[in-house]
């Protein structure tokens, strides 16, 4: 009898799956949000997702959506896993009744995925700080973004800083520099670069490659125990990153010679190793911590109604900010768009227009309740990486806060520049593009 | 009542011999091929094409290759994932070699690449046997994806280790890259395999197969009739990589379009593929098509149903599902433990009988 009924629902499930279920006439704006809550990356997954849904959920709470269009937020669980991100991708582009408008997948393998899907299916694809580097290049990459700074711009930072501590460029000759990575396409990115940088400077770079999931890091750290470089690096991502700077600890590396990208900086990371990540440093592109207006708004509009995804106390973490940056990032666009083509009812083609054209001043952020929360970020048809700065932040474990160590350093352009150009021009040449003019 | 064969005299040999003896199969198998190729390429959506049927089709033929060497030849093999590696690379390297060469050739040449490295990594199986081979093909594995990774030449020295398809045309129509449409993929792939399928029957049923069967049921006796392990152990190992080289072929060309090995290609896809044959049905080429649905098809399905019918939340949706997953695979494996192709004899016999049964 329980079979049976079990067995018709499914078939009714079955023959209910094409169906489009379409509710309120009124348009609106359809924000797909690849998330990944399970898996390995979870830990840093779920922070930025419940960023993302709680600016979203915010301003349809408290504004009525964008310029009062109601959004509409298309989770879908991708795991960090790229086919079931294939998979996302199709189920939601053509979610009625504006189509996708805009993809933020967080993840490089689901971006270099989409980058060819998207460009021909005219959906923008805004891989903000991470995905194809080269993207930055907009003559080629029409549909693409990665402001507001790329991998390869970071990873220039990185070294500028630690030249800064070691008291001037030229003092990098003959040191020795190691970069922790995950051995993916994400973890591979900055290694040219770095390459570049150690033949100008004349430091030693020294490559470790971790293995998805990233739990077992015993040998990497053993050989950084044995080689004692005078830096380390770290691309990482998910539980790799909690698990180095646990080893790092445990090998007693000084930590405040440790330094993550911006996706390996937030709490999830340092918690777990306690007092011995204190002193640990990463990149960092908008300030961490709840003491901004939106964070009032958000907890107000969002956690009061009951409407939130995540908990009310880790509000602010720094992966739980990007989220929040990357839908204001998407918000701001739509207006933009909205502006642009004088209708409030924008498609995926407008909002490209609307991507491209974005000019995110100091002024704007304070009225988004932003004040000093990131840098200003101007698009152009040229530069889909916008100001391509990168601070560093640190932390500081007896207090449990990040906090900003740094001013915002420029890229190294001489560097960076020629490998976007080169890896664009590769891209155009594969795949028979004409650069754009402008 | 409308499934029995009672009235079919078979006059011939060759009528005896035939795939489907039963009238009433042949008209459901010819019916359902007609449906697959003719009416499917005019309703397939890029969903449908991209999420559903491409993918199972990719691993509906890994899982017929891997269903030759473990169901047929009995040598557990835990190499898949590093074997579609090498169909993948290889169709990698010799479309980017080779712009103008013909895409089916490429895939069969990767396919013939990959058997070759199958035959390579399956020497070891003429002196060990059982769990201790399923190590050694493990090894082959975790090998072929550092090699892949590691050295530059296979990817062409891209900065991230990933290889991309470009797009290729067949017959002036695209089949692979962004632009190709769902119906060409979907065809594409439908095409390789049901042709490599009905090869695939077709050996098992042959000489060649039988041997791989005497192998898997006593080597020793199988050696006492006259049946060199050698020839047999290497051939099946030949023939299921040749098949697990094309699927990764397709999986990387026609469905992924670009694919980092570790990912794409890690230890994960062999025990997918093993698992799918494992539910499907050892030892038969039906299971592995059934197999391979099971596996792609039902967690995208309760997903689906759990989201879109139920309306449960995403996350809650993603849990329920890799639990329920589980629980179906246990569910199927107690109710029938030698699998799905089985289930669906067991079904046809209750047919036959219908509705008298006794």
């Amino acid at each position: 009898m329980m079979f049976k009924r079990l067995t018709g629902a499914l078939i009714g499930a079955t023959l209910a799956l094409p169906a489009v279920v379409s509710t309120a006439s009124a348009y609106e704006l359809v924000i797909p949000s690849l998330d990944y809550r399970t898996g390995p990356y979870a830990p840093n997954g779920i922070p930025f997702a419940n960023g993302y849904h709680d600016y979203l959920m915010m301003l349809n709470e408290r504004d009525g959506g964008i310029e009062g269009v109601k959004v509409k937020l298309v989770q879908c669980e991708t795991a960090y896993n790229t086919k079931q991100g294939v998979e996302c991708y199709e189920k939601t582009k053509d979610t009625p009744p504006s189509r996708a408008l805009v993809y933020q997948p967080l993840s490089t393998g689901i971006t270099y995925q989409i980058i060819p899907k998207a460009s021909v299916d005219k959906i923008p694809v805004h891989s903000m700080g991470y995905g194809r580097t080269s993207a930055a290049n907009g003559k080629v990459f029409e549909w693409i973004f990665n402001f507001p700074a790329t991998y390869w711009d970071q990873a220039a930072v990185l070294v500028k800083y630690i030249g800064e501590k070691e008291g001037g460029m030229d003092k990098l000759k003959g040191k020795k520099i190691a970069l922790v990575y995950h051995n993916s396409a994400y973890g591979k990115e900055p290694i040219r670069t770095l390459e570049k940088a150690a033949e100008k400077f004349g430091f030693e770079l020294m490559l470790l490659a971790v293995d998805h999931p990233g739990q077992e890091q015993k040998a990497t750290w053993l050989q950084i125990r044995r080689e004692r470089p005078d830096w380390v690096l770290m691309w990482g991502w998910g539980v790799m990153n909690q698990v180095a700077i646990k080893e790092a600890s445990s090998i007693r590396y000084p930590m405040d010679h440790f330094i993550g990208v911006w996706w390996s900086g937030s709490e999830n990371d340092v918690l777990p190793a306690g007092d011995g990540a204190h002193g640990y440093l990463s990149g960092a592109f908008h300030a961490p911590g709840d003491n901004f207006p939106a964070h009032d708004d958000i907890k107000k509009h969002v956690y009061d109604k009951g409407k939130a995804q995540g908990e009310r106390d880790r509000i602010g973490e720094v992966l739980y900010n990007r989220g929040l940056i990357a839908a204001v990032y998407a918000s701001e666009a739509i207006r933009n768009a909205m502006k642009i083509h004088k209708t409030k009812e924008i498609t995926p083609a407008m909002m490209r227009d609307g991507i491209e054209s974005l000019d995110l001043t100091e002024a704007r952020l304070k009225e988004l309740g932003l004040p000093g929360f990131t840098i200003p970020v101007k698009i152009t048809c040229a530069n889909h990486a916008g100001p391509r700065k990168v601070a560093l932040q640190q932390w500081d474990a007896k207090a449990k806060k990040w906090s900003f160590v740094t001013d915002y350093y420029d890229t190294m352009n001489d560097i960076v520049d020629p490998l976007i150009q080169e890896d664009s021009a590769q891209y155009a040449k594969e795949n028979n593009i004409k650069p754009r003019d402008c | 009542m409308f499934y029995r064969e009672a009235g079919q005299f078979k006059t011939s040999y060759i009528a005896d011999q035939s795939i489907l003896p039963i009238a009433q199969d042949r008209v459901f198998v010819f019916g359902f091929m007609a449906v697959a190729f003719l009416g499917v390429p005019w309703f397939i959506d890029s969903y449908w094409a991209n999420a559903i049927f491409v993918p199972f089709l990719a691993y509906a033929l890994a899982a017929i290759g891997l269903n030759l060497l473990t169901g047929y030849c009995g040598q557990v093999s835990l190499g898949t994932g590093g074997f579609m590696a090498v169909g993948a690379f290889a169709t990698f390297k010799l479309i980017t070699l080779f712009p103008d060469l013909n895409l089916i050739i490429v895939i069969l040449l990767s396919g013939a690449i990959t058997a070759a490295v199958g035959v390579l990594f399956g020497i070891p199986s003429l002196r060990i046997k059982g769990f201790y081979l399923a190590v050694a093909t493990l090894a082959a594995q975790f090998f072929l994806v550092w090699l892949f990774n590691k050295v530059g030449w296979f990817f062409n020295y891209s900065p991230t280790g990933q290889i991309t398809m470009p797009s290729v045309e067949m017959f002036g129509v695209l089949v692979t890259g962004p632009s190709a449409s769902p119906a060409a993929r979907y065809l594409f792939c439908l095409g390789f395999v049901v042709l490599f399928a009905l090869a695939a029957k077709n050996i098992v049923r042959g000489r060649v197969g039988r041997s791989w069967m005497a192998i898997r049921d006593m080597d020793i006796a199988a050696e006492l009739i006259g049946i060199r392990p050698l020839a047999a152990k290497l051939s099946a190992f030949a023939v299921s990589s040749f098949y697990i080289g094309m699927a990764g072929a397709l999986y990387f060309g026609v469905w992924l379009g670009s694919a980092e090995p570790i990912e794409a290609f890690g230890v994960e896809q062999s025990f997918l593929v093993l698992f799918m044959i494992i539910i499907g049905g050892l030892g038969s080429i039906l299971g592995s098509v059934l197999g391979a649905a099971f596996m792609t098809l039902m967690p995208i399905f309760l997903k689906n149903f759990m989201v879109d019918g139920l309306a449960v939340e995403v996350v809650t949706a993603k849990h329920v599902e890799i639990t329920l997953m589980g629980v179906l695979i246990v569910f199927f494996l107690i109710v029938e433990p030698h699998g799905l192709a089985r289930m669906w004899q067991i079904l046809k016999e209750k047919l036959r009988l219908w509705p008298f049964p006794y």
